[in-house]
């Protein structure tokens, strides 16, 4: 089935409340044609993992400065894959030190976008790994 | 002065000397631009001054409209508070590097808090897990807060905390710790953040909801005025409004209209102005434009002045005084060729200085990689110190007045804040206007201006899209250690059986009670916390009273 | 079919998949649908419509809740509009509902106005019609309602609420008068600002012009709610279900729904032939034609008859 339009996720897990990137990166992936659904801080995985399901995401997008990804990234992968969800196209951004991203990317976070990020990166990025019409 | 002489003179020069230069090297922009995006012209003169009033727009420090200074003096009396922003981990490893830090120099506390303690979670909640001692230090009860000062002379030293919604509760645990050493309350010197109205705006570590927050916040207010009476009550923030894409203006606008909302809660809840304005103290950014940061904070003490004197009808001196914190901007420092960030820094705090700052935090190099480490925060640290000690800006006070440029910025950045406050006014106030998302839709709107001016271009930031090179990865960094939040976890089992449970359990129903009526809830969460109650347990009860924030500002 | 049983079993992985299906791929979807038709009619549909920022996310919430405590299933579709530069969408009502999100009986959809290519109207029918086929006792559809095609949508429901809120100025003469005159039941929300009385004023009035012209037996109310603060819910919940009741016993329901299935059958059928335009003739053919009638100075409606006789020939070839 051929998409007209990509389906994107942003999410704020845990507590962290800094949300200026997320809220900038959203209005960018609007402004190239994709539906973004943002749903606010505080955000816990089993509220994630039941958004992406629901609204049937394309992509998951999770924004974290609190230096909590080692902990949060991998509860919400797992509960992808026990869903059966791990063909979304899972991605992060924020505070995540360099170290801590190849340990990331072996768990399936494909791409992690670290501070100073062009914002055209990330929408060829989801553009040339979601197929679309 | 004779502007119809310098007029003439002003067209003669424009006529021929520039414009031959013009016509044959035009300039490198269209525009010229603040990092406000407002706009800067080539030159300023005299006539930029025609409409502004030494004594009465300007005046001189330590007398109304404070546009120079609070203090006649200034650095020359007293350089200002070289206060680093600190904390991680438990309570033992943030001890040791507050221990290093005023060993090196540092002359105030700031406490940073982890997530959980700013959103009154202990660290055994289900919502702390991962987050534990990460953006600051973990503190669950009195004992933690204990060992954290433990050392340090809280008659002595002065401490900023940064803590919003539970503020009361950390500020109790405090009063305790300092009754322990055997100082009594009247003697504590420092500052709580305590300013929610940011938290709802930009910051997003609320609890509950906005009545009940206010009703704590003059709770805080009045009991200060009475048993604390050098604490600085409330920092009213506009570093966290700035950080999050706003321009200058937007930050001095929004912050004053918070300022204006708790005044008038106070003085609506009957409280005396001049009792609670003295103590109410303001927290600023240090961004790039090194210009129009001057002008903006001297801009901010004039227009607070003129506000507390004409709307409020303070008559004290030191309720009309504006007196600030300052944090160069985070949001400024880049991950690539983080040493850069020296430089950004080092600019960024000069400009707080010369904008009369009473107290300054200097970001680290690894901002944007993680929290500082030792050798980084001592970089910051000295950064300050050369410009106190080596670079003569603080030999004479704001030595920058008179300047065209400055004098005109700071009238014209004047006159705009009063426009978005006038605004903000017509629609109820800040509490309304941040209800109905006003104020966060101006700040995202300039947020993603910025982003695009970055990505086409039209705003250079180094070493990011322009001047790139390629990287080592920064070696060193600071990594908190992963144990602690199992550590945390046990302690805070230690302290709930060690603890008279009747004893706890009284006291906060007690506060419970309090909570649902009219008193002050400060002597209550007092109580709470000697007999060891945990910080969960003391919000919950809270939270039971209060209800919870949602946050709900569609985008 | 297997994907019938899950979806009737409430399996929200597949319902999900399959309204992506109809966004995206109508054909593929319609043999589903068809299967899942025979087992819809059970779920109300409740439009919530109003200007923006009156509040229709948090009593579309509010409503939810009050209906779980009821043991009732719920299912929301969600309706945001669209860039008309990008097409893309900032879908944010999800953020008035987060406590929705984990309870099992609560499917929440966030839909974009634009780029349902066959029309939002068709698209939203067929996303009432799996939420019904799952199961839901009610289905709420939330919109701005100021787009034609928004103004469709909400002619798919049985009930439709208009709420509306204090402090709009003069955009009480915005709503337009098409709204107005399907709104079954009207909610002044945020009723604790100033100008609630005035608005509430204004509704009465207008509702009296539009009365003198229907002469219906239902009197719109017009309910005092302050969402945010769960106040005028179970009065507002009480006129609905005196409504549905209303619907019910009058020939109304019956009506509503044989305009429904008429305006679904017109839809489908509308969305069927458009999509055969442009696939029996083709876009060379149909460029072509555009050119020679400016080449030419030629006119429409001479195009339309070249265009169509290539159709039917087309057409014909087909059923021969």
């Amino acid at each position: 089935m051929k998409k007209s339009r990509i389906r994107v996720l942003v999410a704020k897990p845990g507590l962290d409340g800094h949300d200026r990137g997320a809220k900038v990166i959203a209005r960018a992936l609007r402004d190239a044609g994709m539906e973004v659904i943002y749903t606010g801080l505080r955000q816990t995985p089993e509220q994630i993992i039941e958004t992406a399901v629901q609204e049937d995401v394309d992509v998951i997008g999770l924004s974290i400065l609190s230096g909590a990804h080692m902990y949060i990234f991998p509860k919400i992968i797992q509960m992808l894959e026990e869903k059966d969800m791990s063909d979304i196209l899972v991605i992060a951004g924020g505070i995540i030190p360099n170290e801590d991203i190849e340990e990331l990317k072996k768990i399936g976070i494909r791409e992690i976008f670290t501070p100073g990020t062009d914002t055209k990166k990330i929408v060829e990025f989801i553009k040339s790994h979601v197929a679309v019409a | 002065m004779d502007y119809k002489q310098i007029k003439e003179a002003k067209k003669q020069w424009s006529d021929n000397t520039l414009k031959k230069i013009l016509d044959r090297f035009p300039e490198r922009k269209d525009k010229f631009v603040t990092g406000s995006n407002k706009e800067v012209k080539g030159l300023y003169d005299p006539l930029d001054l025609e409409n502004i009033n030494y004594l009465e727009d300007i005046g001189y420090p330590g007398d109304y409209p404070y546009t120079r200074g609070v203090q006649p003096t200034m650095y020359r009396g007293r350089l200002w508070t070289m206060r680093q922003y600190a904390g991680f981990g438990d309570a033992e490893e943030s001890n040791r590097r507050y221990k290093y830090l005023l060993k090196n120099g540092q002359t105030g506390l700031s406490i940073a808090f982890d997530l959980p303690t700013q959103i009154g979670y202990d660290s055994d909640h289900s919502m702390s897990h991962g987050e534990v001692g990460k953006v600051g230090v973990a503190i669950d009860s009195l004992k933690d807060m204990e060992i954290l000062f433990e050392g340090i002379p809280l008659e002595k030293v002065s401490t900023s905390m940064t803590i919003n919604a539970p503020a009361a509760v950390l500020l109790a645990m405090y009063i305790a710790v300092a009754e322990k050493q055997g100082v009594s309350a009247d003697k504590l010197n420092g500052t709580i953040q305590n300013d929610i109205l940011k938290e709802y705006i930009a910051r997003g570590t609320y609890i509950f909801p906005p009545l009940p927050s206010m009703r704590l916040i003059t709770d805080i207010f009045d009991y200060c005025s009475k048993n604390l009476p050098k604490w600085n009550t409330i920092s009213i923030s506009g570093y966290h409004i700035r950080e999050a894409g706003s321009t200058a203006i937007q930050e001095i606008a929004f912050t004053l209209a918070n300022g204006i909302a708790y005044v008038d809660a106070a003085v609506k809840k009957g409280l005396d102005v001049d009792k609670f304005a003295p103590r109410l103290s303001f927290f600023f950014n240090a961004h790039n434009d090194l210009f129009e940061e001057v002008a903006k904070f001297r801009a901010a003490r004039k227009l607070w002045a003129k506000i507390m004197k004409e709307r409020f009808g303070a008559k004290n001196p030191k309720s009309l005084m504006l007196r600030f914190h300052t944090q160069t901007a985070g949001c400024t420092l880049t991950a690539q060729q983080p040493d850069n960030n020296i430089i950004r820094v080092t600019l960024q705090a000069l400009a707080a200085v010369l904008g009369g700052t009473q107290s300054l935090h200097t970001n680290s190099r690894d901002e944007a990689l993680s929290l500082p480490s030792q050798k980084s925060v001592r970089i910051a640290l000295r950064t300050q110190q050369v410009i106190a000690h080596e670079s003569g800006v603080t030999e004479t006070v704001d030595p920058l007045a008179g300047s065209f440029y400055i004098e005109k910025t700071t009238r014209e950045i004047e006159d705009a804040v009063m426009d978005y406050i006038n605004q903000i006014d017509k629609l109820g106030g800040a509490p309304k206007a941040i209800e109905k998302g006003f104020i966060q839709k101006e700040i995202q709107n300039s947020a993603y201006d910025y982003q695009k001016d970055v990505e086409d271009k039209k705003r250079v930031v180094v070493g990011v899209n322009q001047f790139q090179s390629e990287e080592e990865t920064m070696k060193d960094l600071l990594k908190v250690n992963p144990k602690i939040e199992k550590q945390q976890i046990k302690k805070l089992e230690e302290v709930k059986i060690s603890r008279k449970e009747n004893e706890v359990k009284e006291k906060l129903n007690d506060l419970k009670e309090a909570a649902n009526s009219d008193k002050n809830v400060m002597p209550f969460i007092l109580e709470c916390v000697k007999s060891y109650a945990t910080l969960g347990e003391v919000c919950d009860q809270l939270r039971d009273i209060f209800g919870e924030y949602k946050d709900s500002i569609k985008i | 079919m297997k994907l019938v049983e899950r979806i009737r079993q409430g399996d929200t992985r597949a319902v999900a998949r399959l309204i992506t299906m109809v966004e995206n791929d109508f054909q593929q979807a319609q043999p589903v649908l068809k299967e899942l038709h025979q087992h819809c009619g059970h779920a109300i549909v409740v439009g919530i419509t109003g200007p923006p920022g009156s509040g229709k996310s948090t009593i579309t919430d509010k409503l939810t809740k009050h209906l779980r405590k009821m043991n009732k299933k719920v299912g929301i579709i969600a309706i945001d509009p669209s860039s008309p530069f990008s097409g893309g969408a900032i879908l944010g009502d999800r953020i008035r509902m987060q406590d929705l999100t984990t309870d099992k009986d609560v499917f929440i959809r966030s839909v974009g106005a634009r780029g349902h290519l066959g029309g939002l109207s068709r698209s939203t029918q067929a996303v009432v019609k799996i939420m019904d086929a799952m199961g839901k006792d009610f289905i709420f559809i939330e919109t701005v309602g100021v787009g034609q095609s928004e103004i469709d949508v909400i002619k798919v429901s049985d009930v439709v609420i208009l709420i509306v809120m204090p402090g709009m100025g003069d955009d009480i003469q915005v709503i337009k008068a098409g709204i107005m005159e399907i709104g079954d039941i009207f909610v002044v929300n945020k009723s604790d600002r100033d100008g609630s009385d005035k608005l509430i004023a204004e509704i009465e009035m207008m509702l009296h012009l539009i009365e003198d012209k229907n002469n219906e037996k239902w009197a719109p109310p017009i309910i005092k709610t302050v969402g945010t603060e769960n106040i005028g819910i179970d009065a507002l919940w009480a006129e609905v279900d005196k409504f549905i009741k209303y619907l019910k016993k009058s020939s109304q329901l019956l009506k509503r729904r044989r305009n429904r299935t008429r305006k679904e059958i017109f839809d489908l059928f509308q969305e069927s032939w458009r999509e055969m335009f442009f696939e029996y003739i083709g876009e060379d053919k149909i460029e072509n034609e555009v050119s020679r009638v400016l080449q030419q100075n030629d006119n429409p409606y001479n195009a339309v008859k070249n265009l169509s006789t290539v159709f039917k020939e087309k057409l014909f070839k087909e059923d021969s």
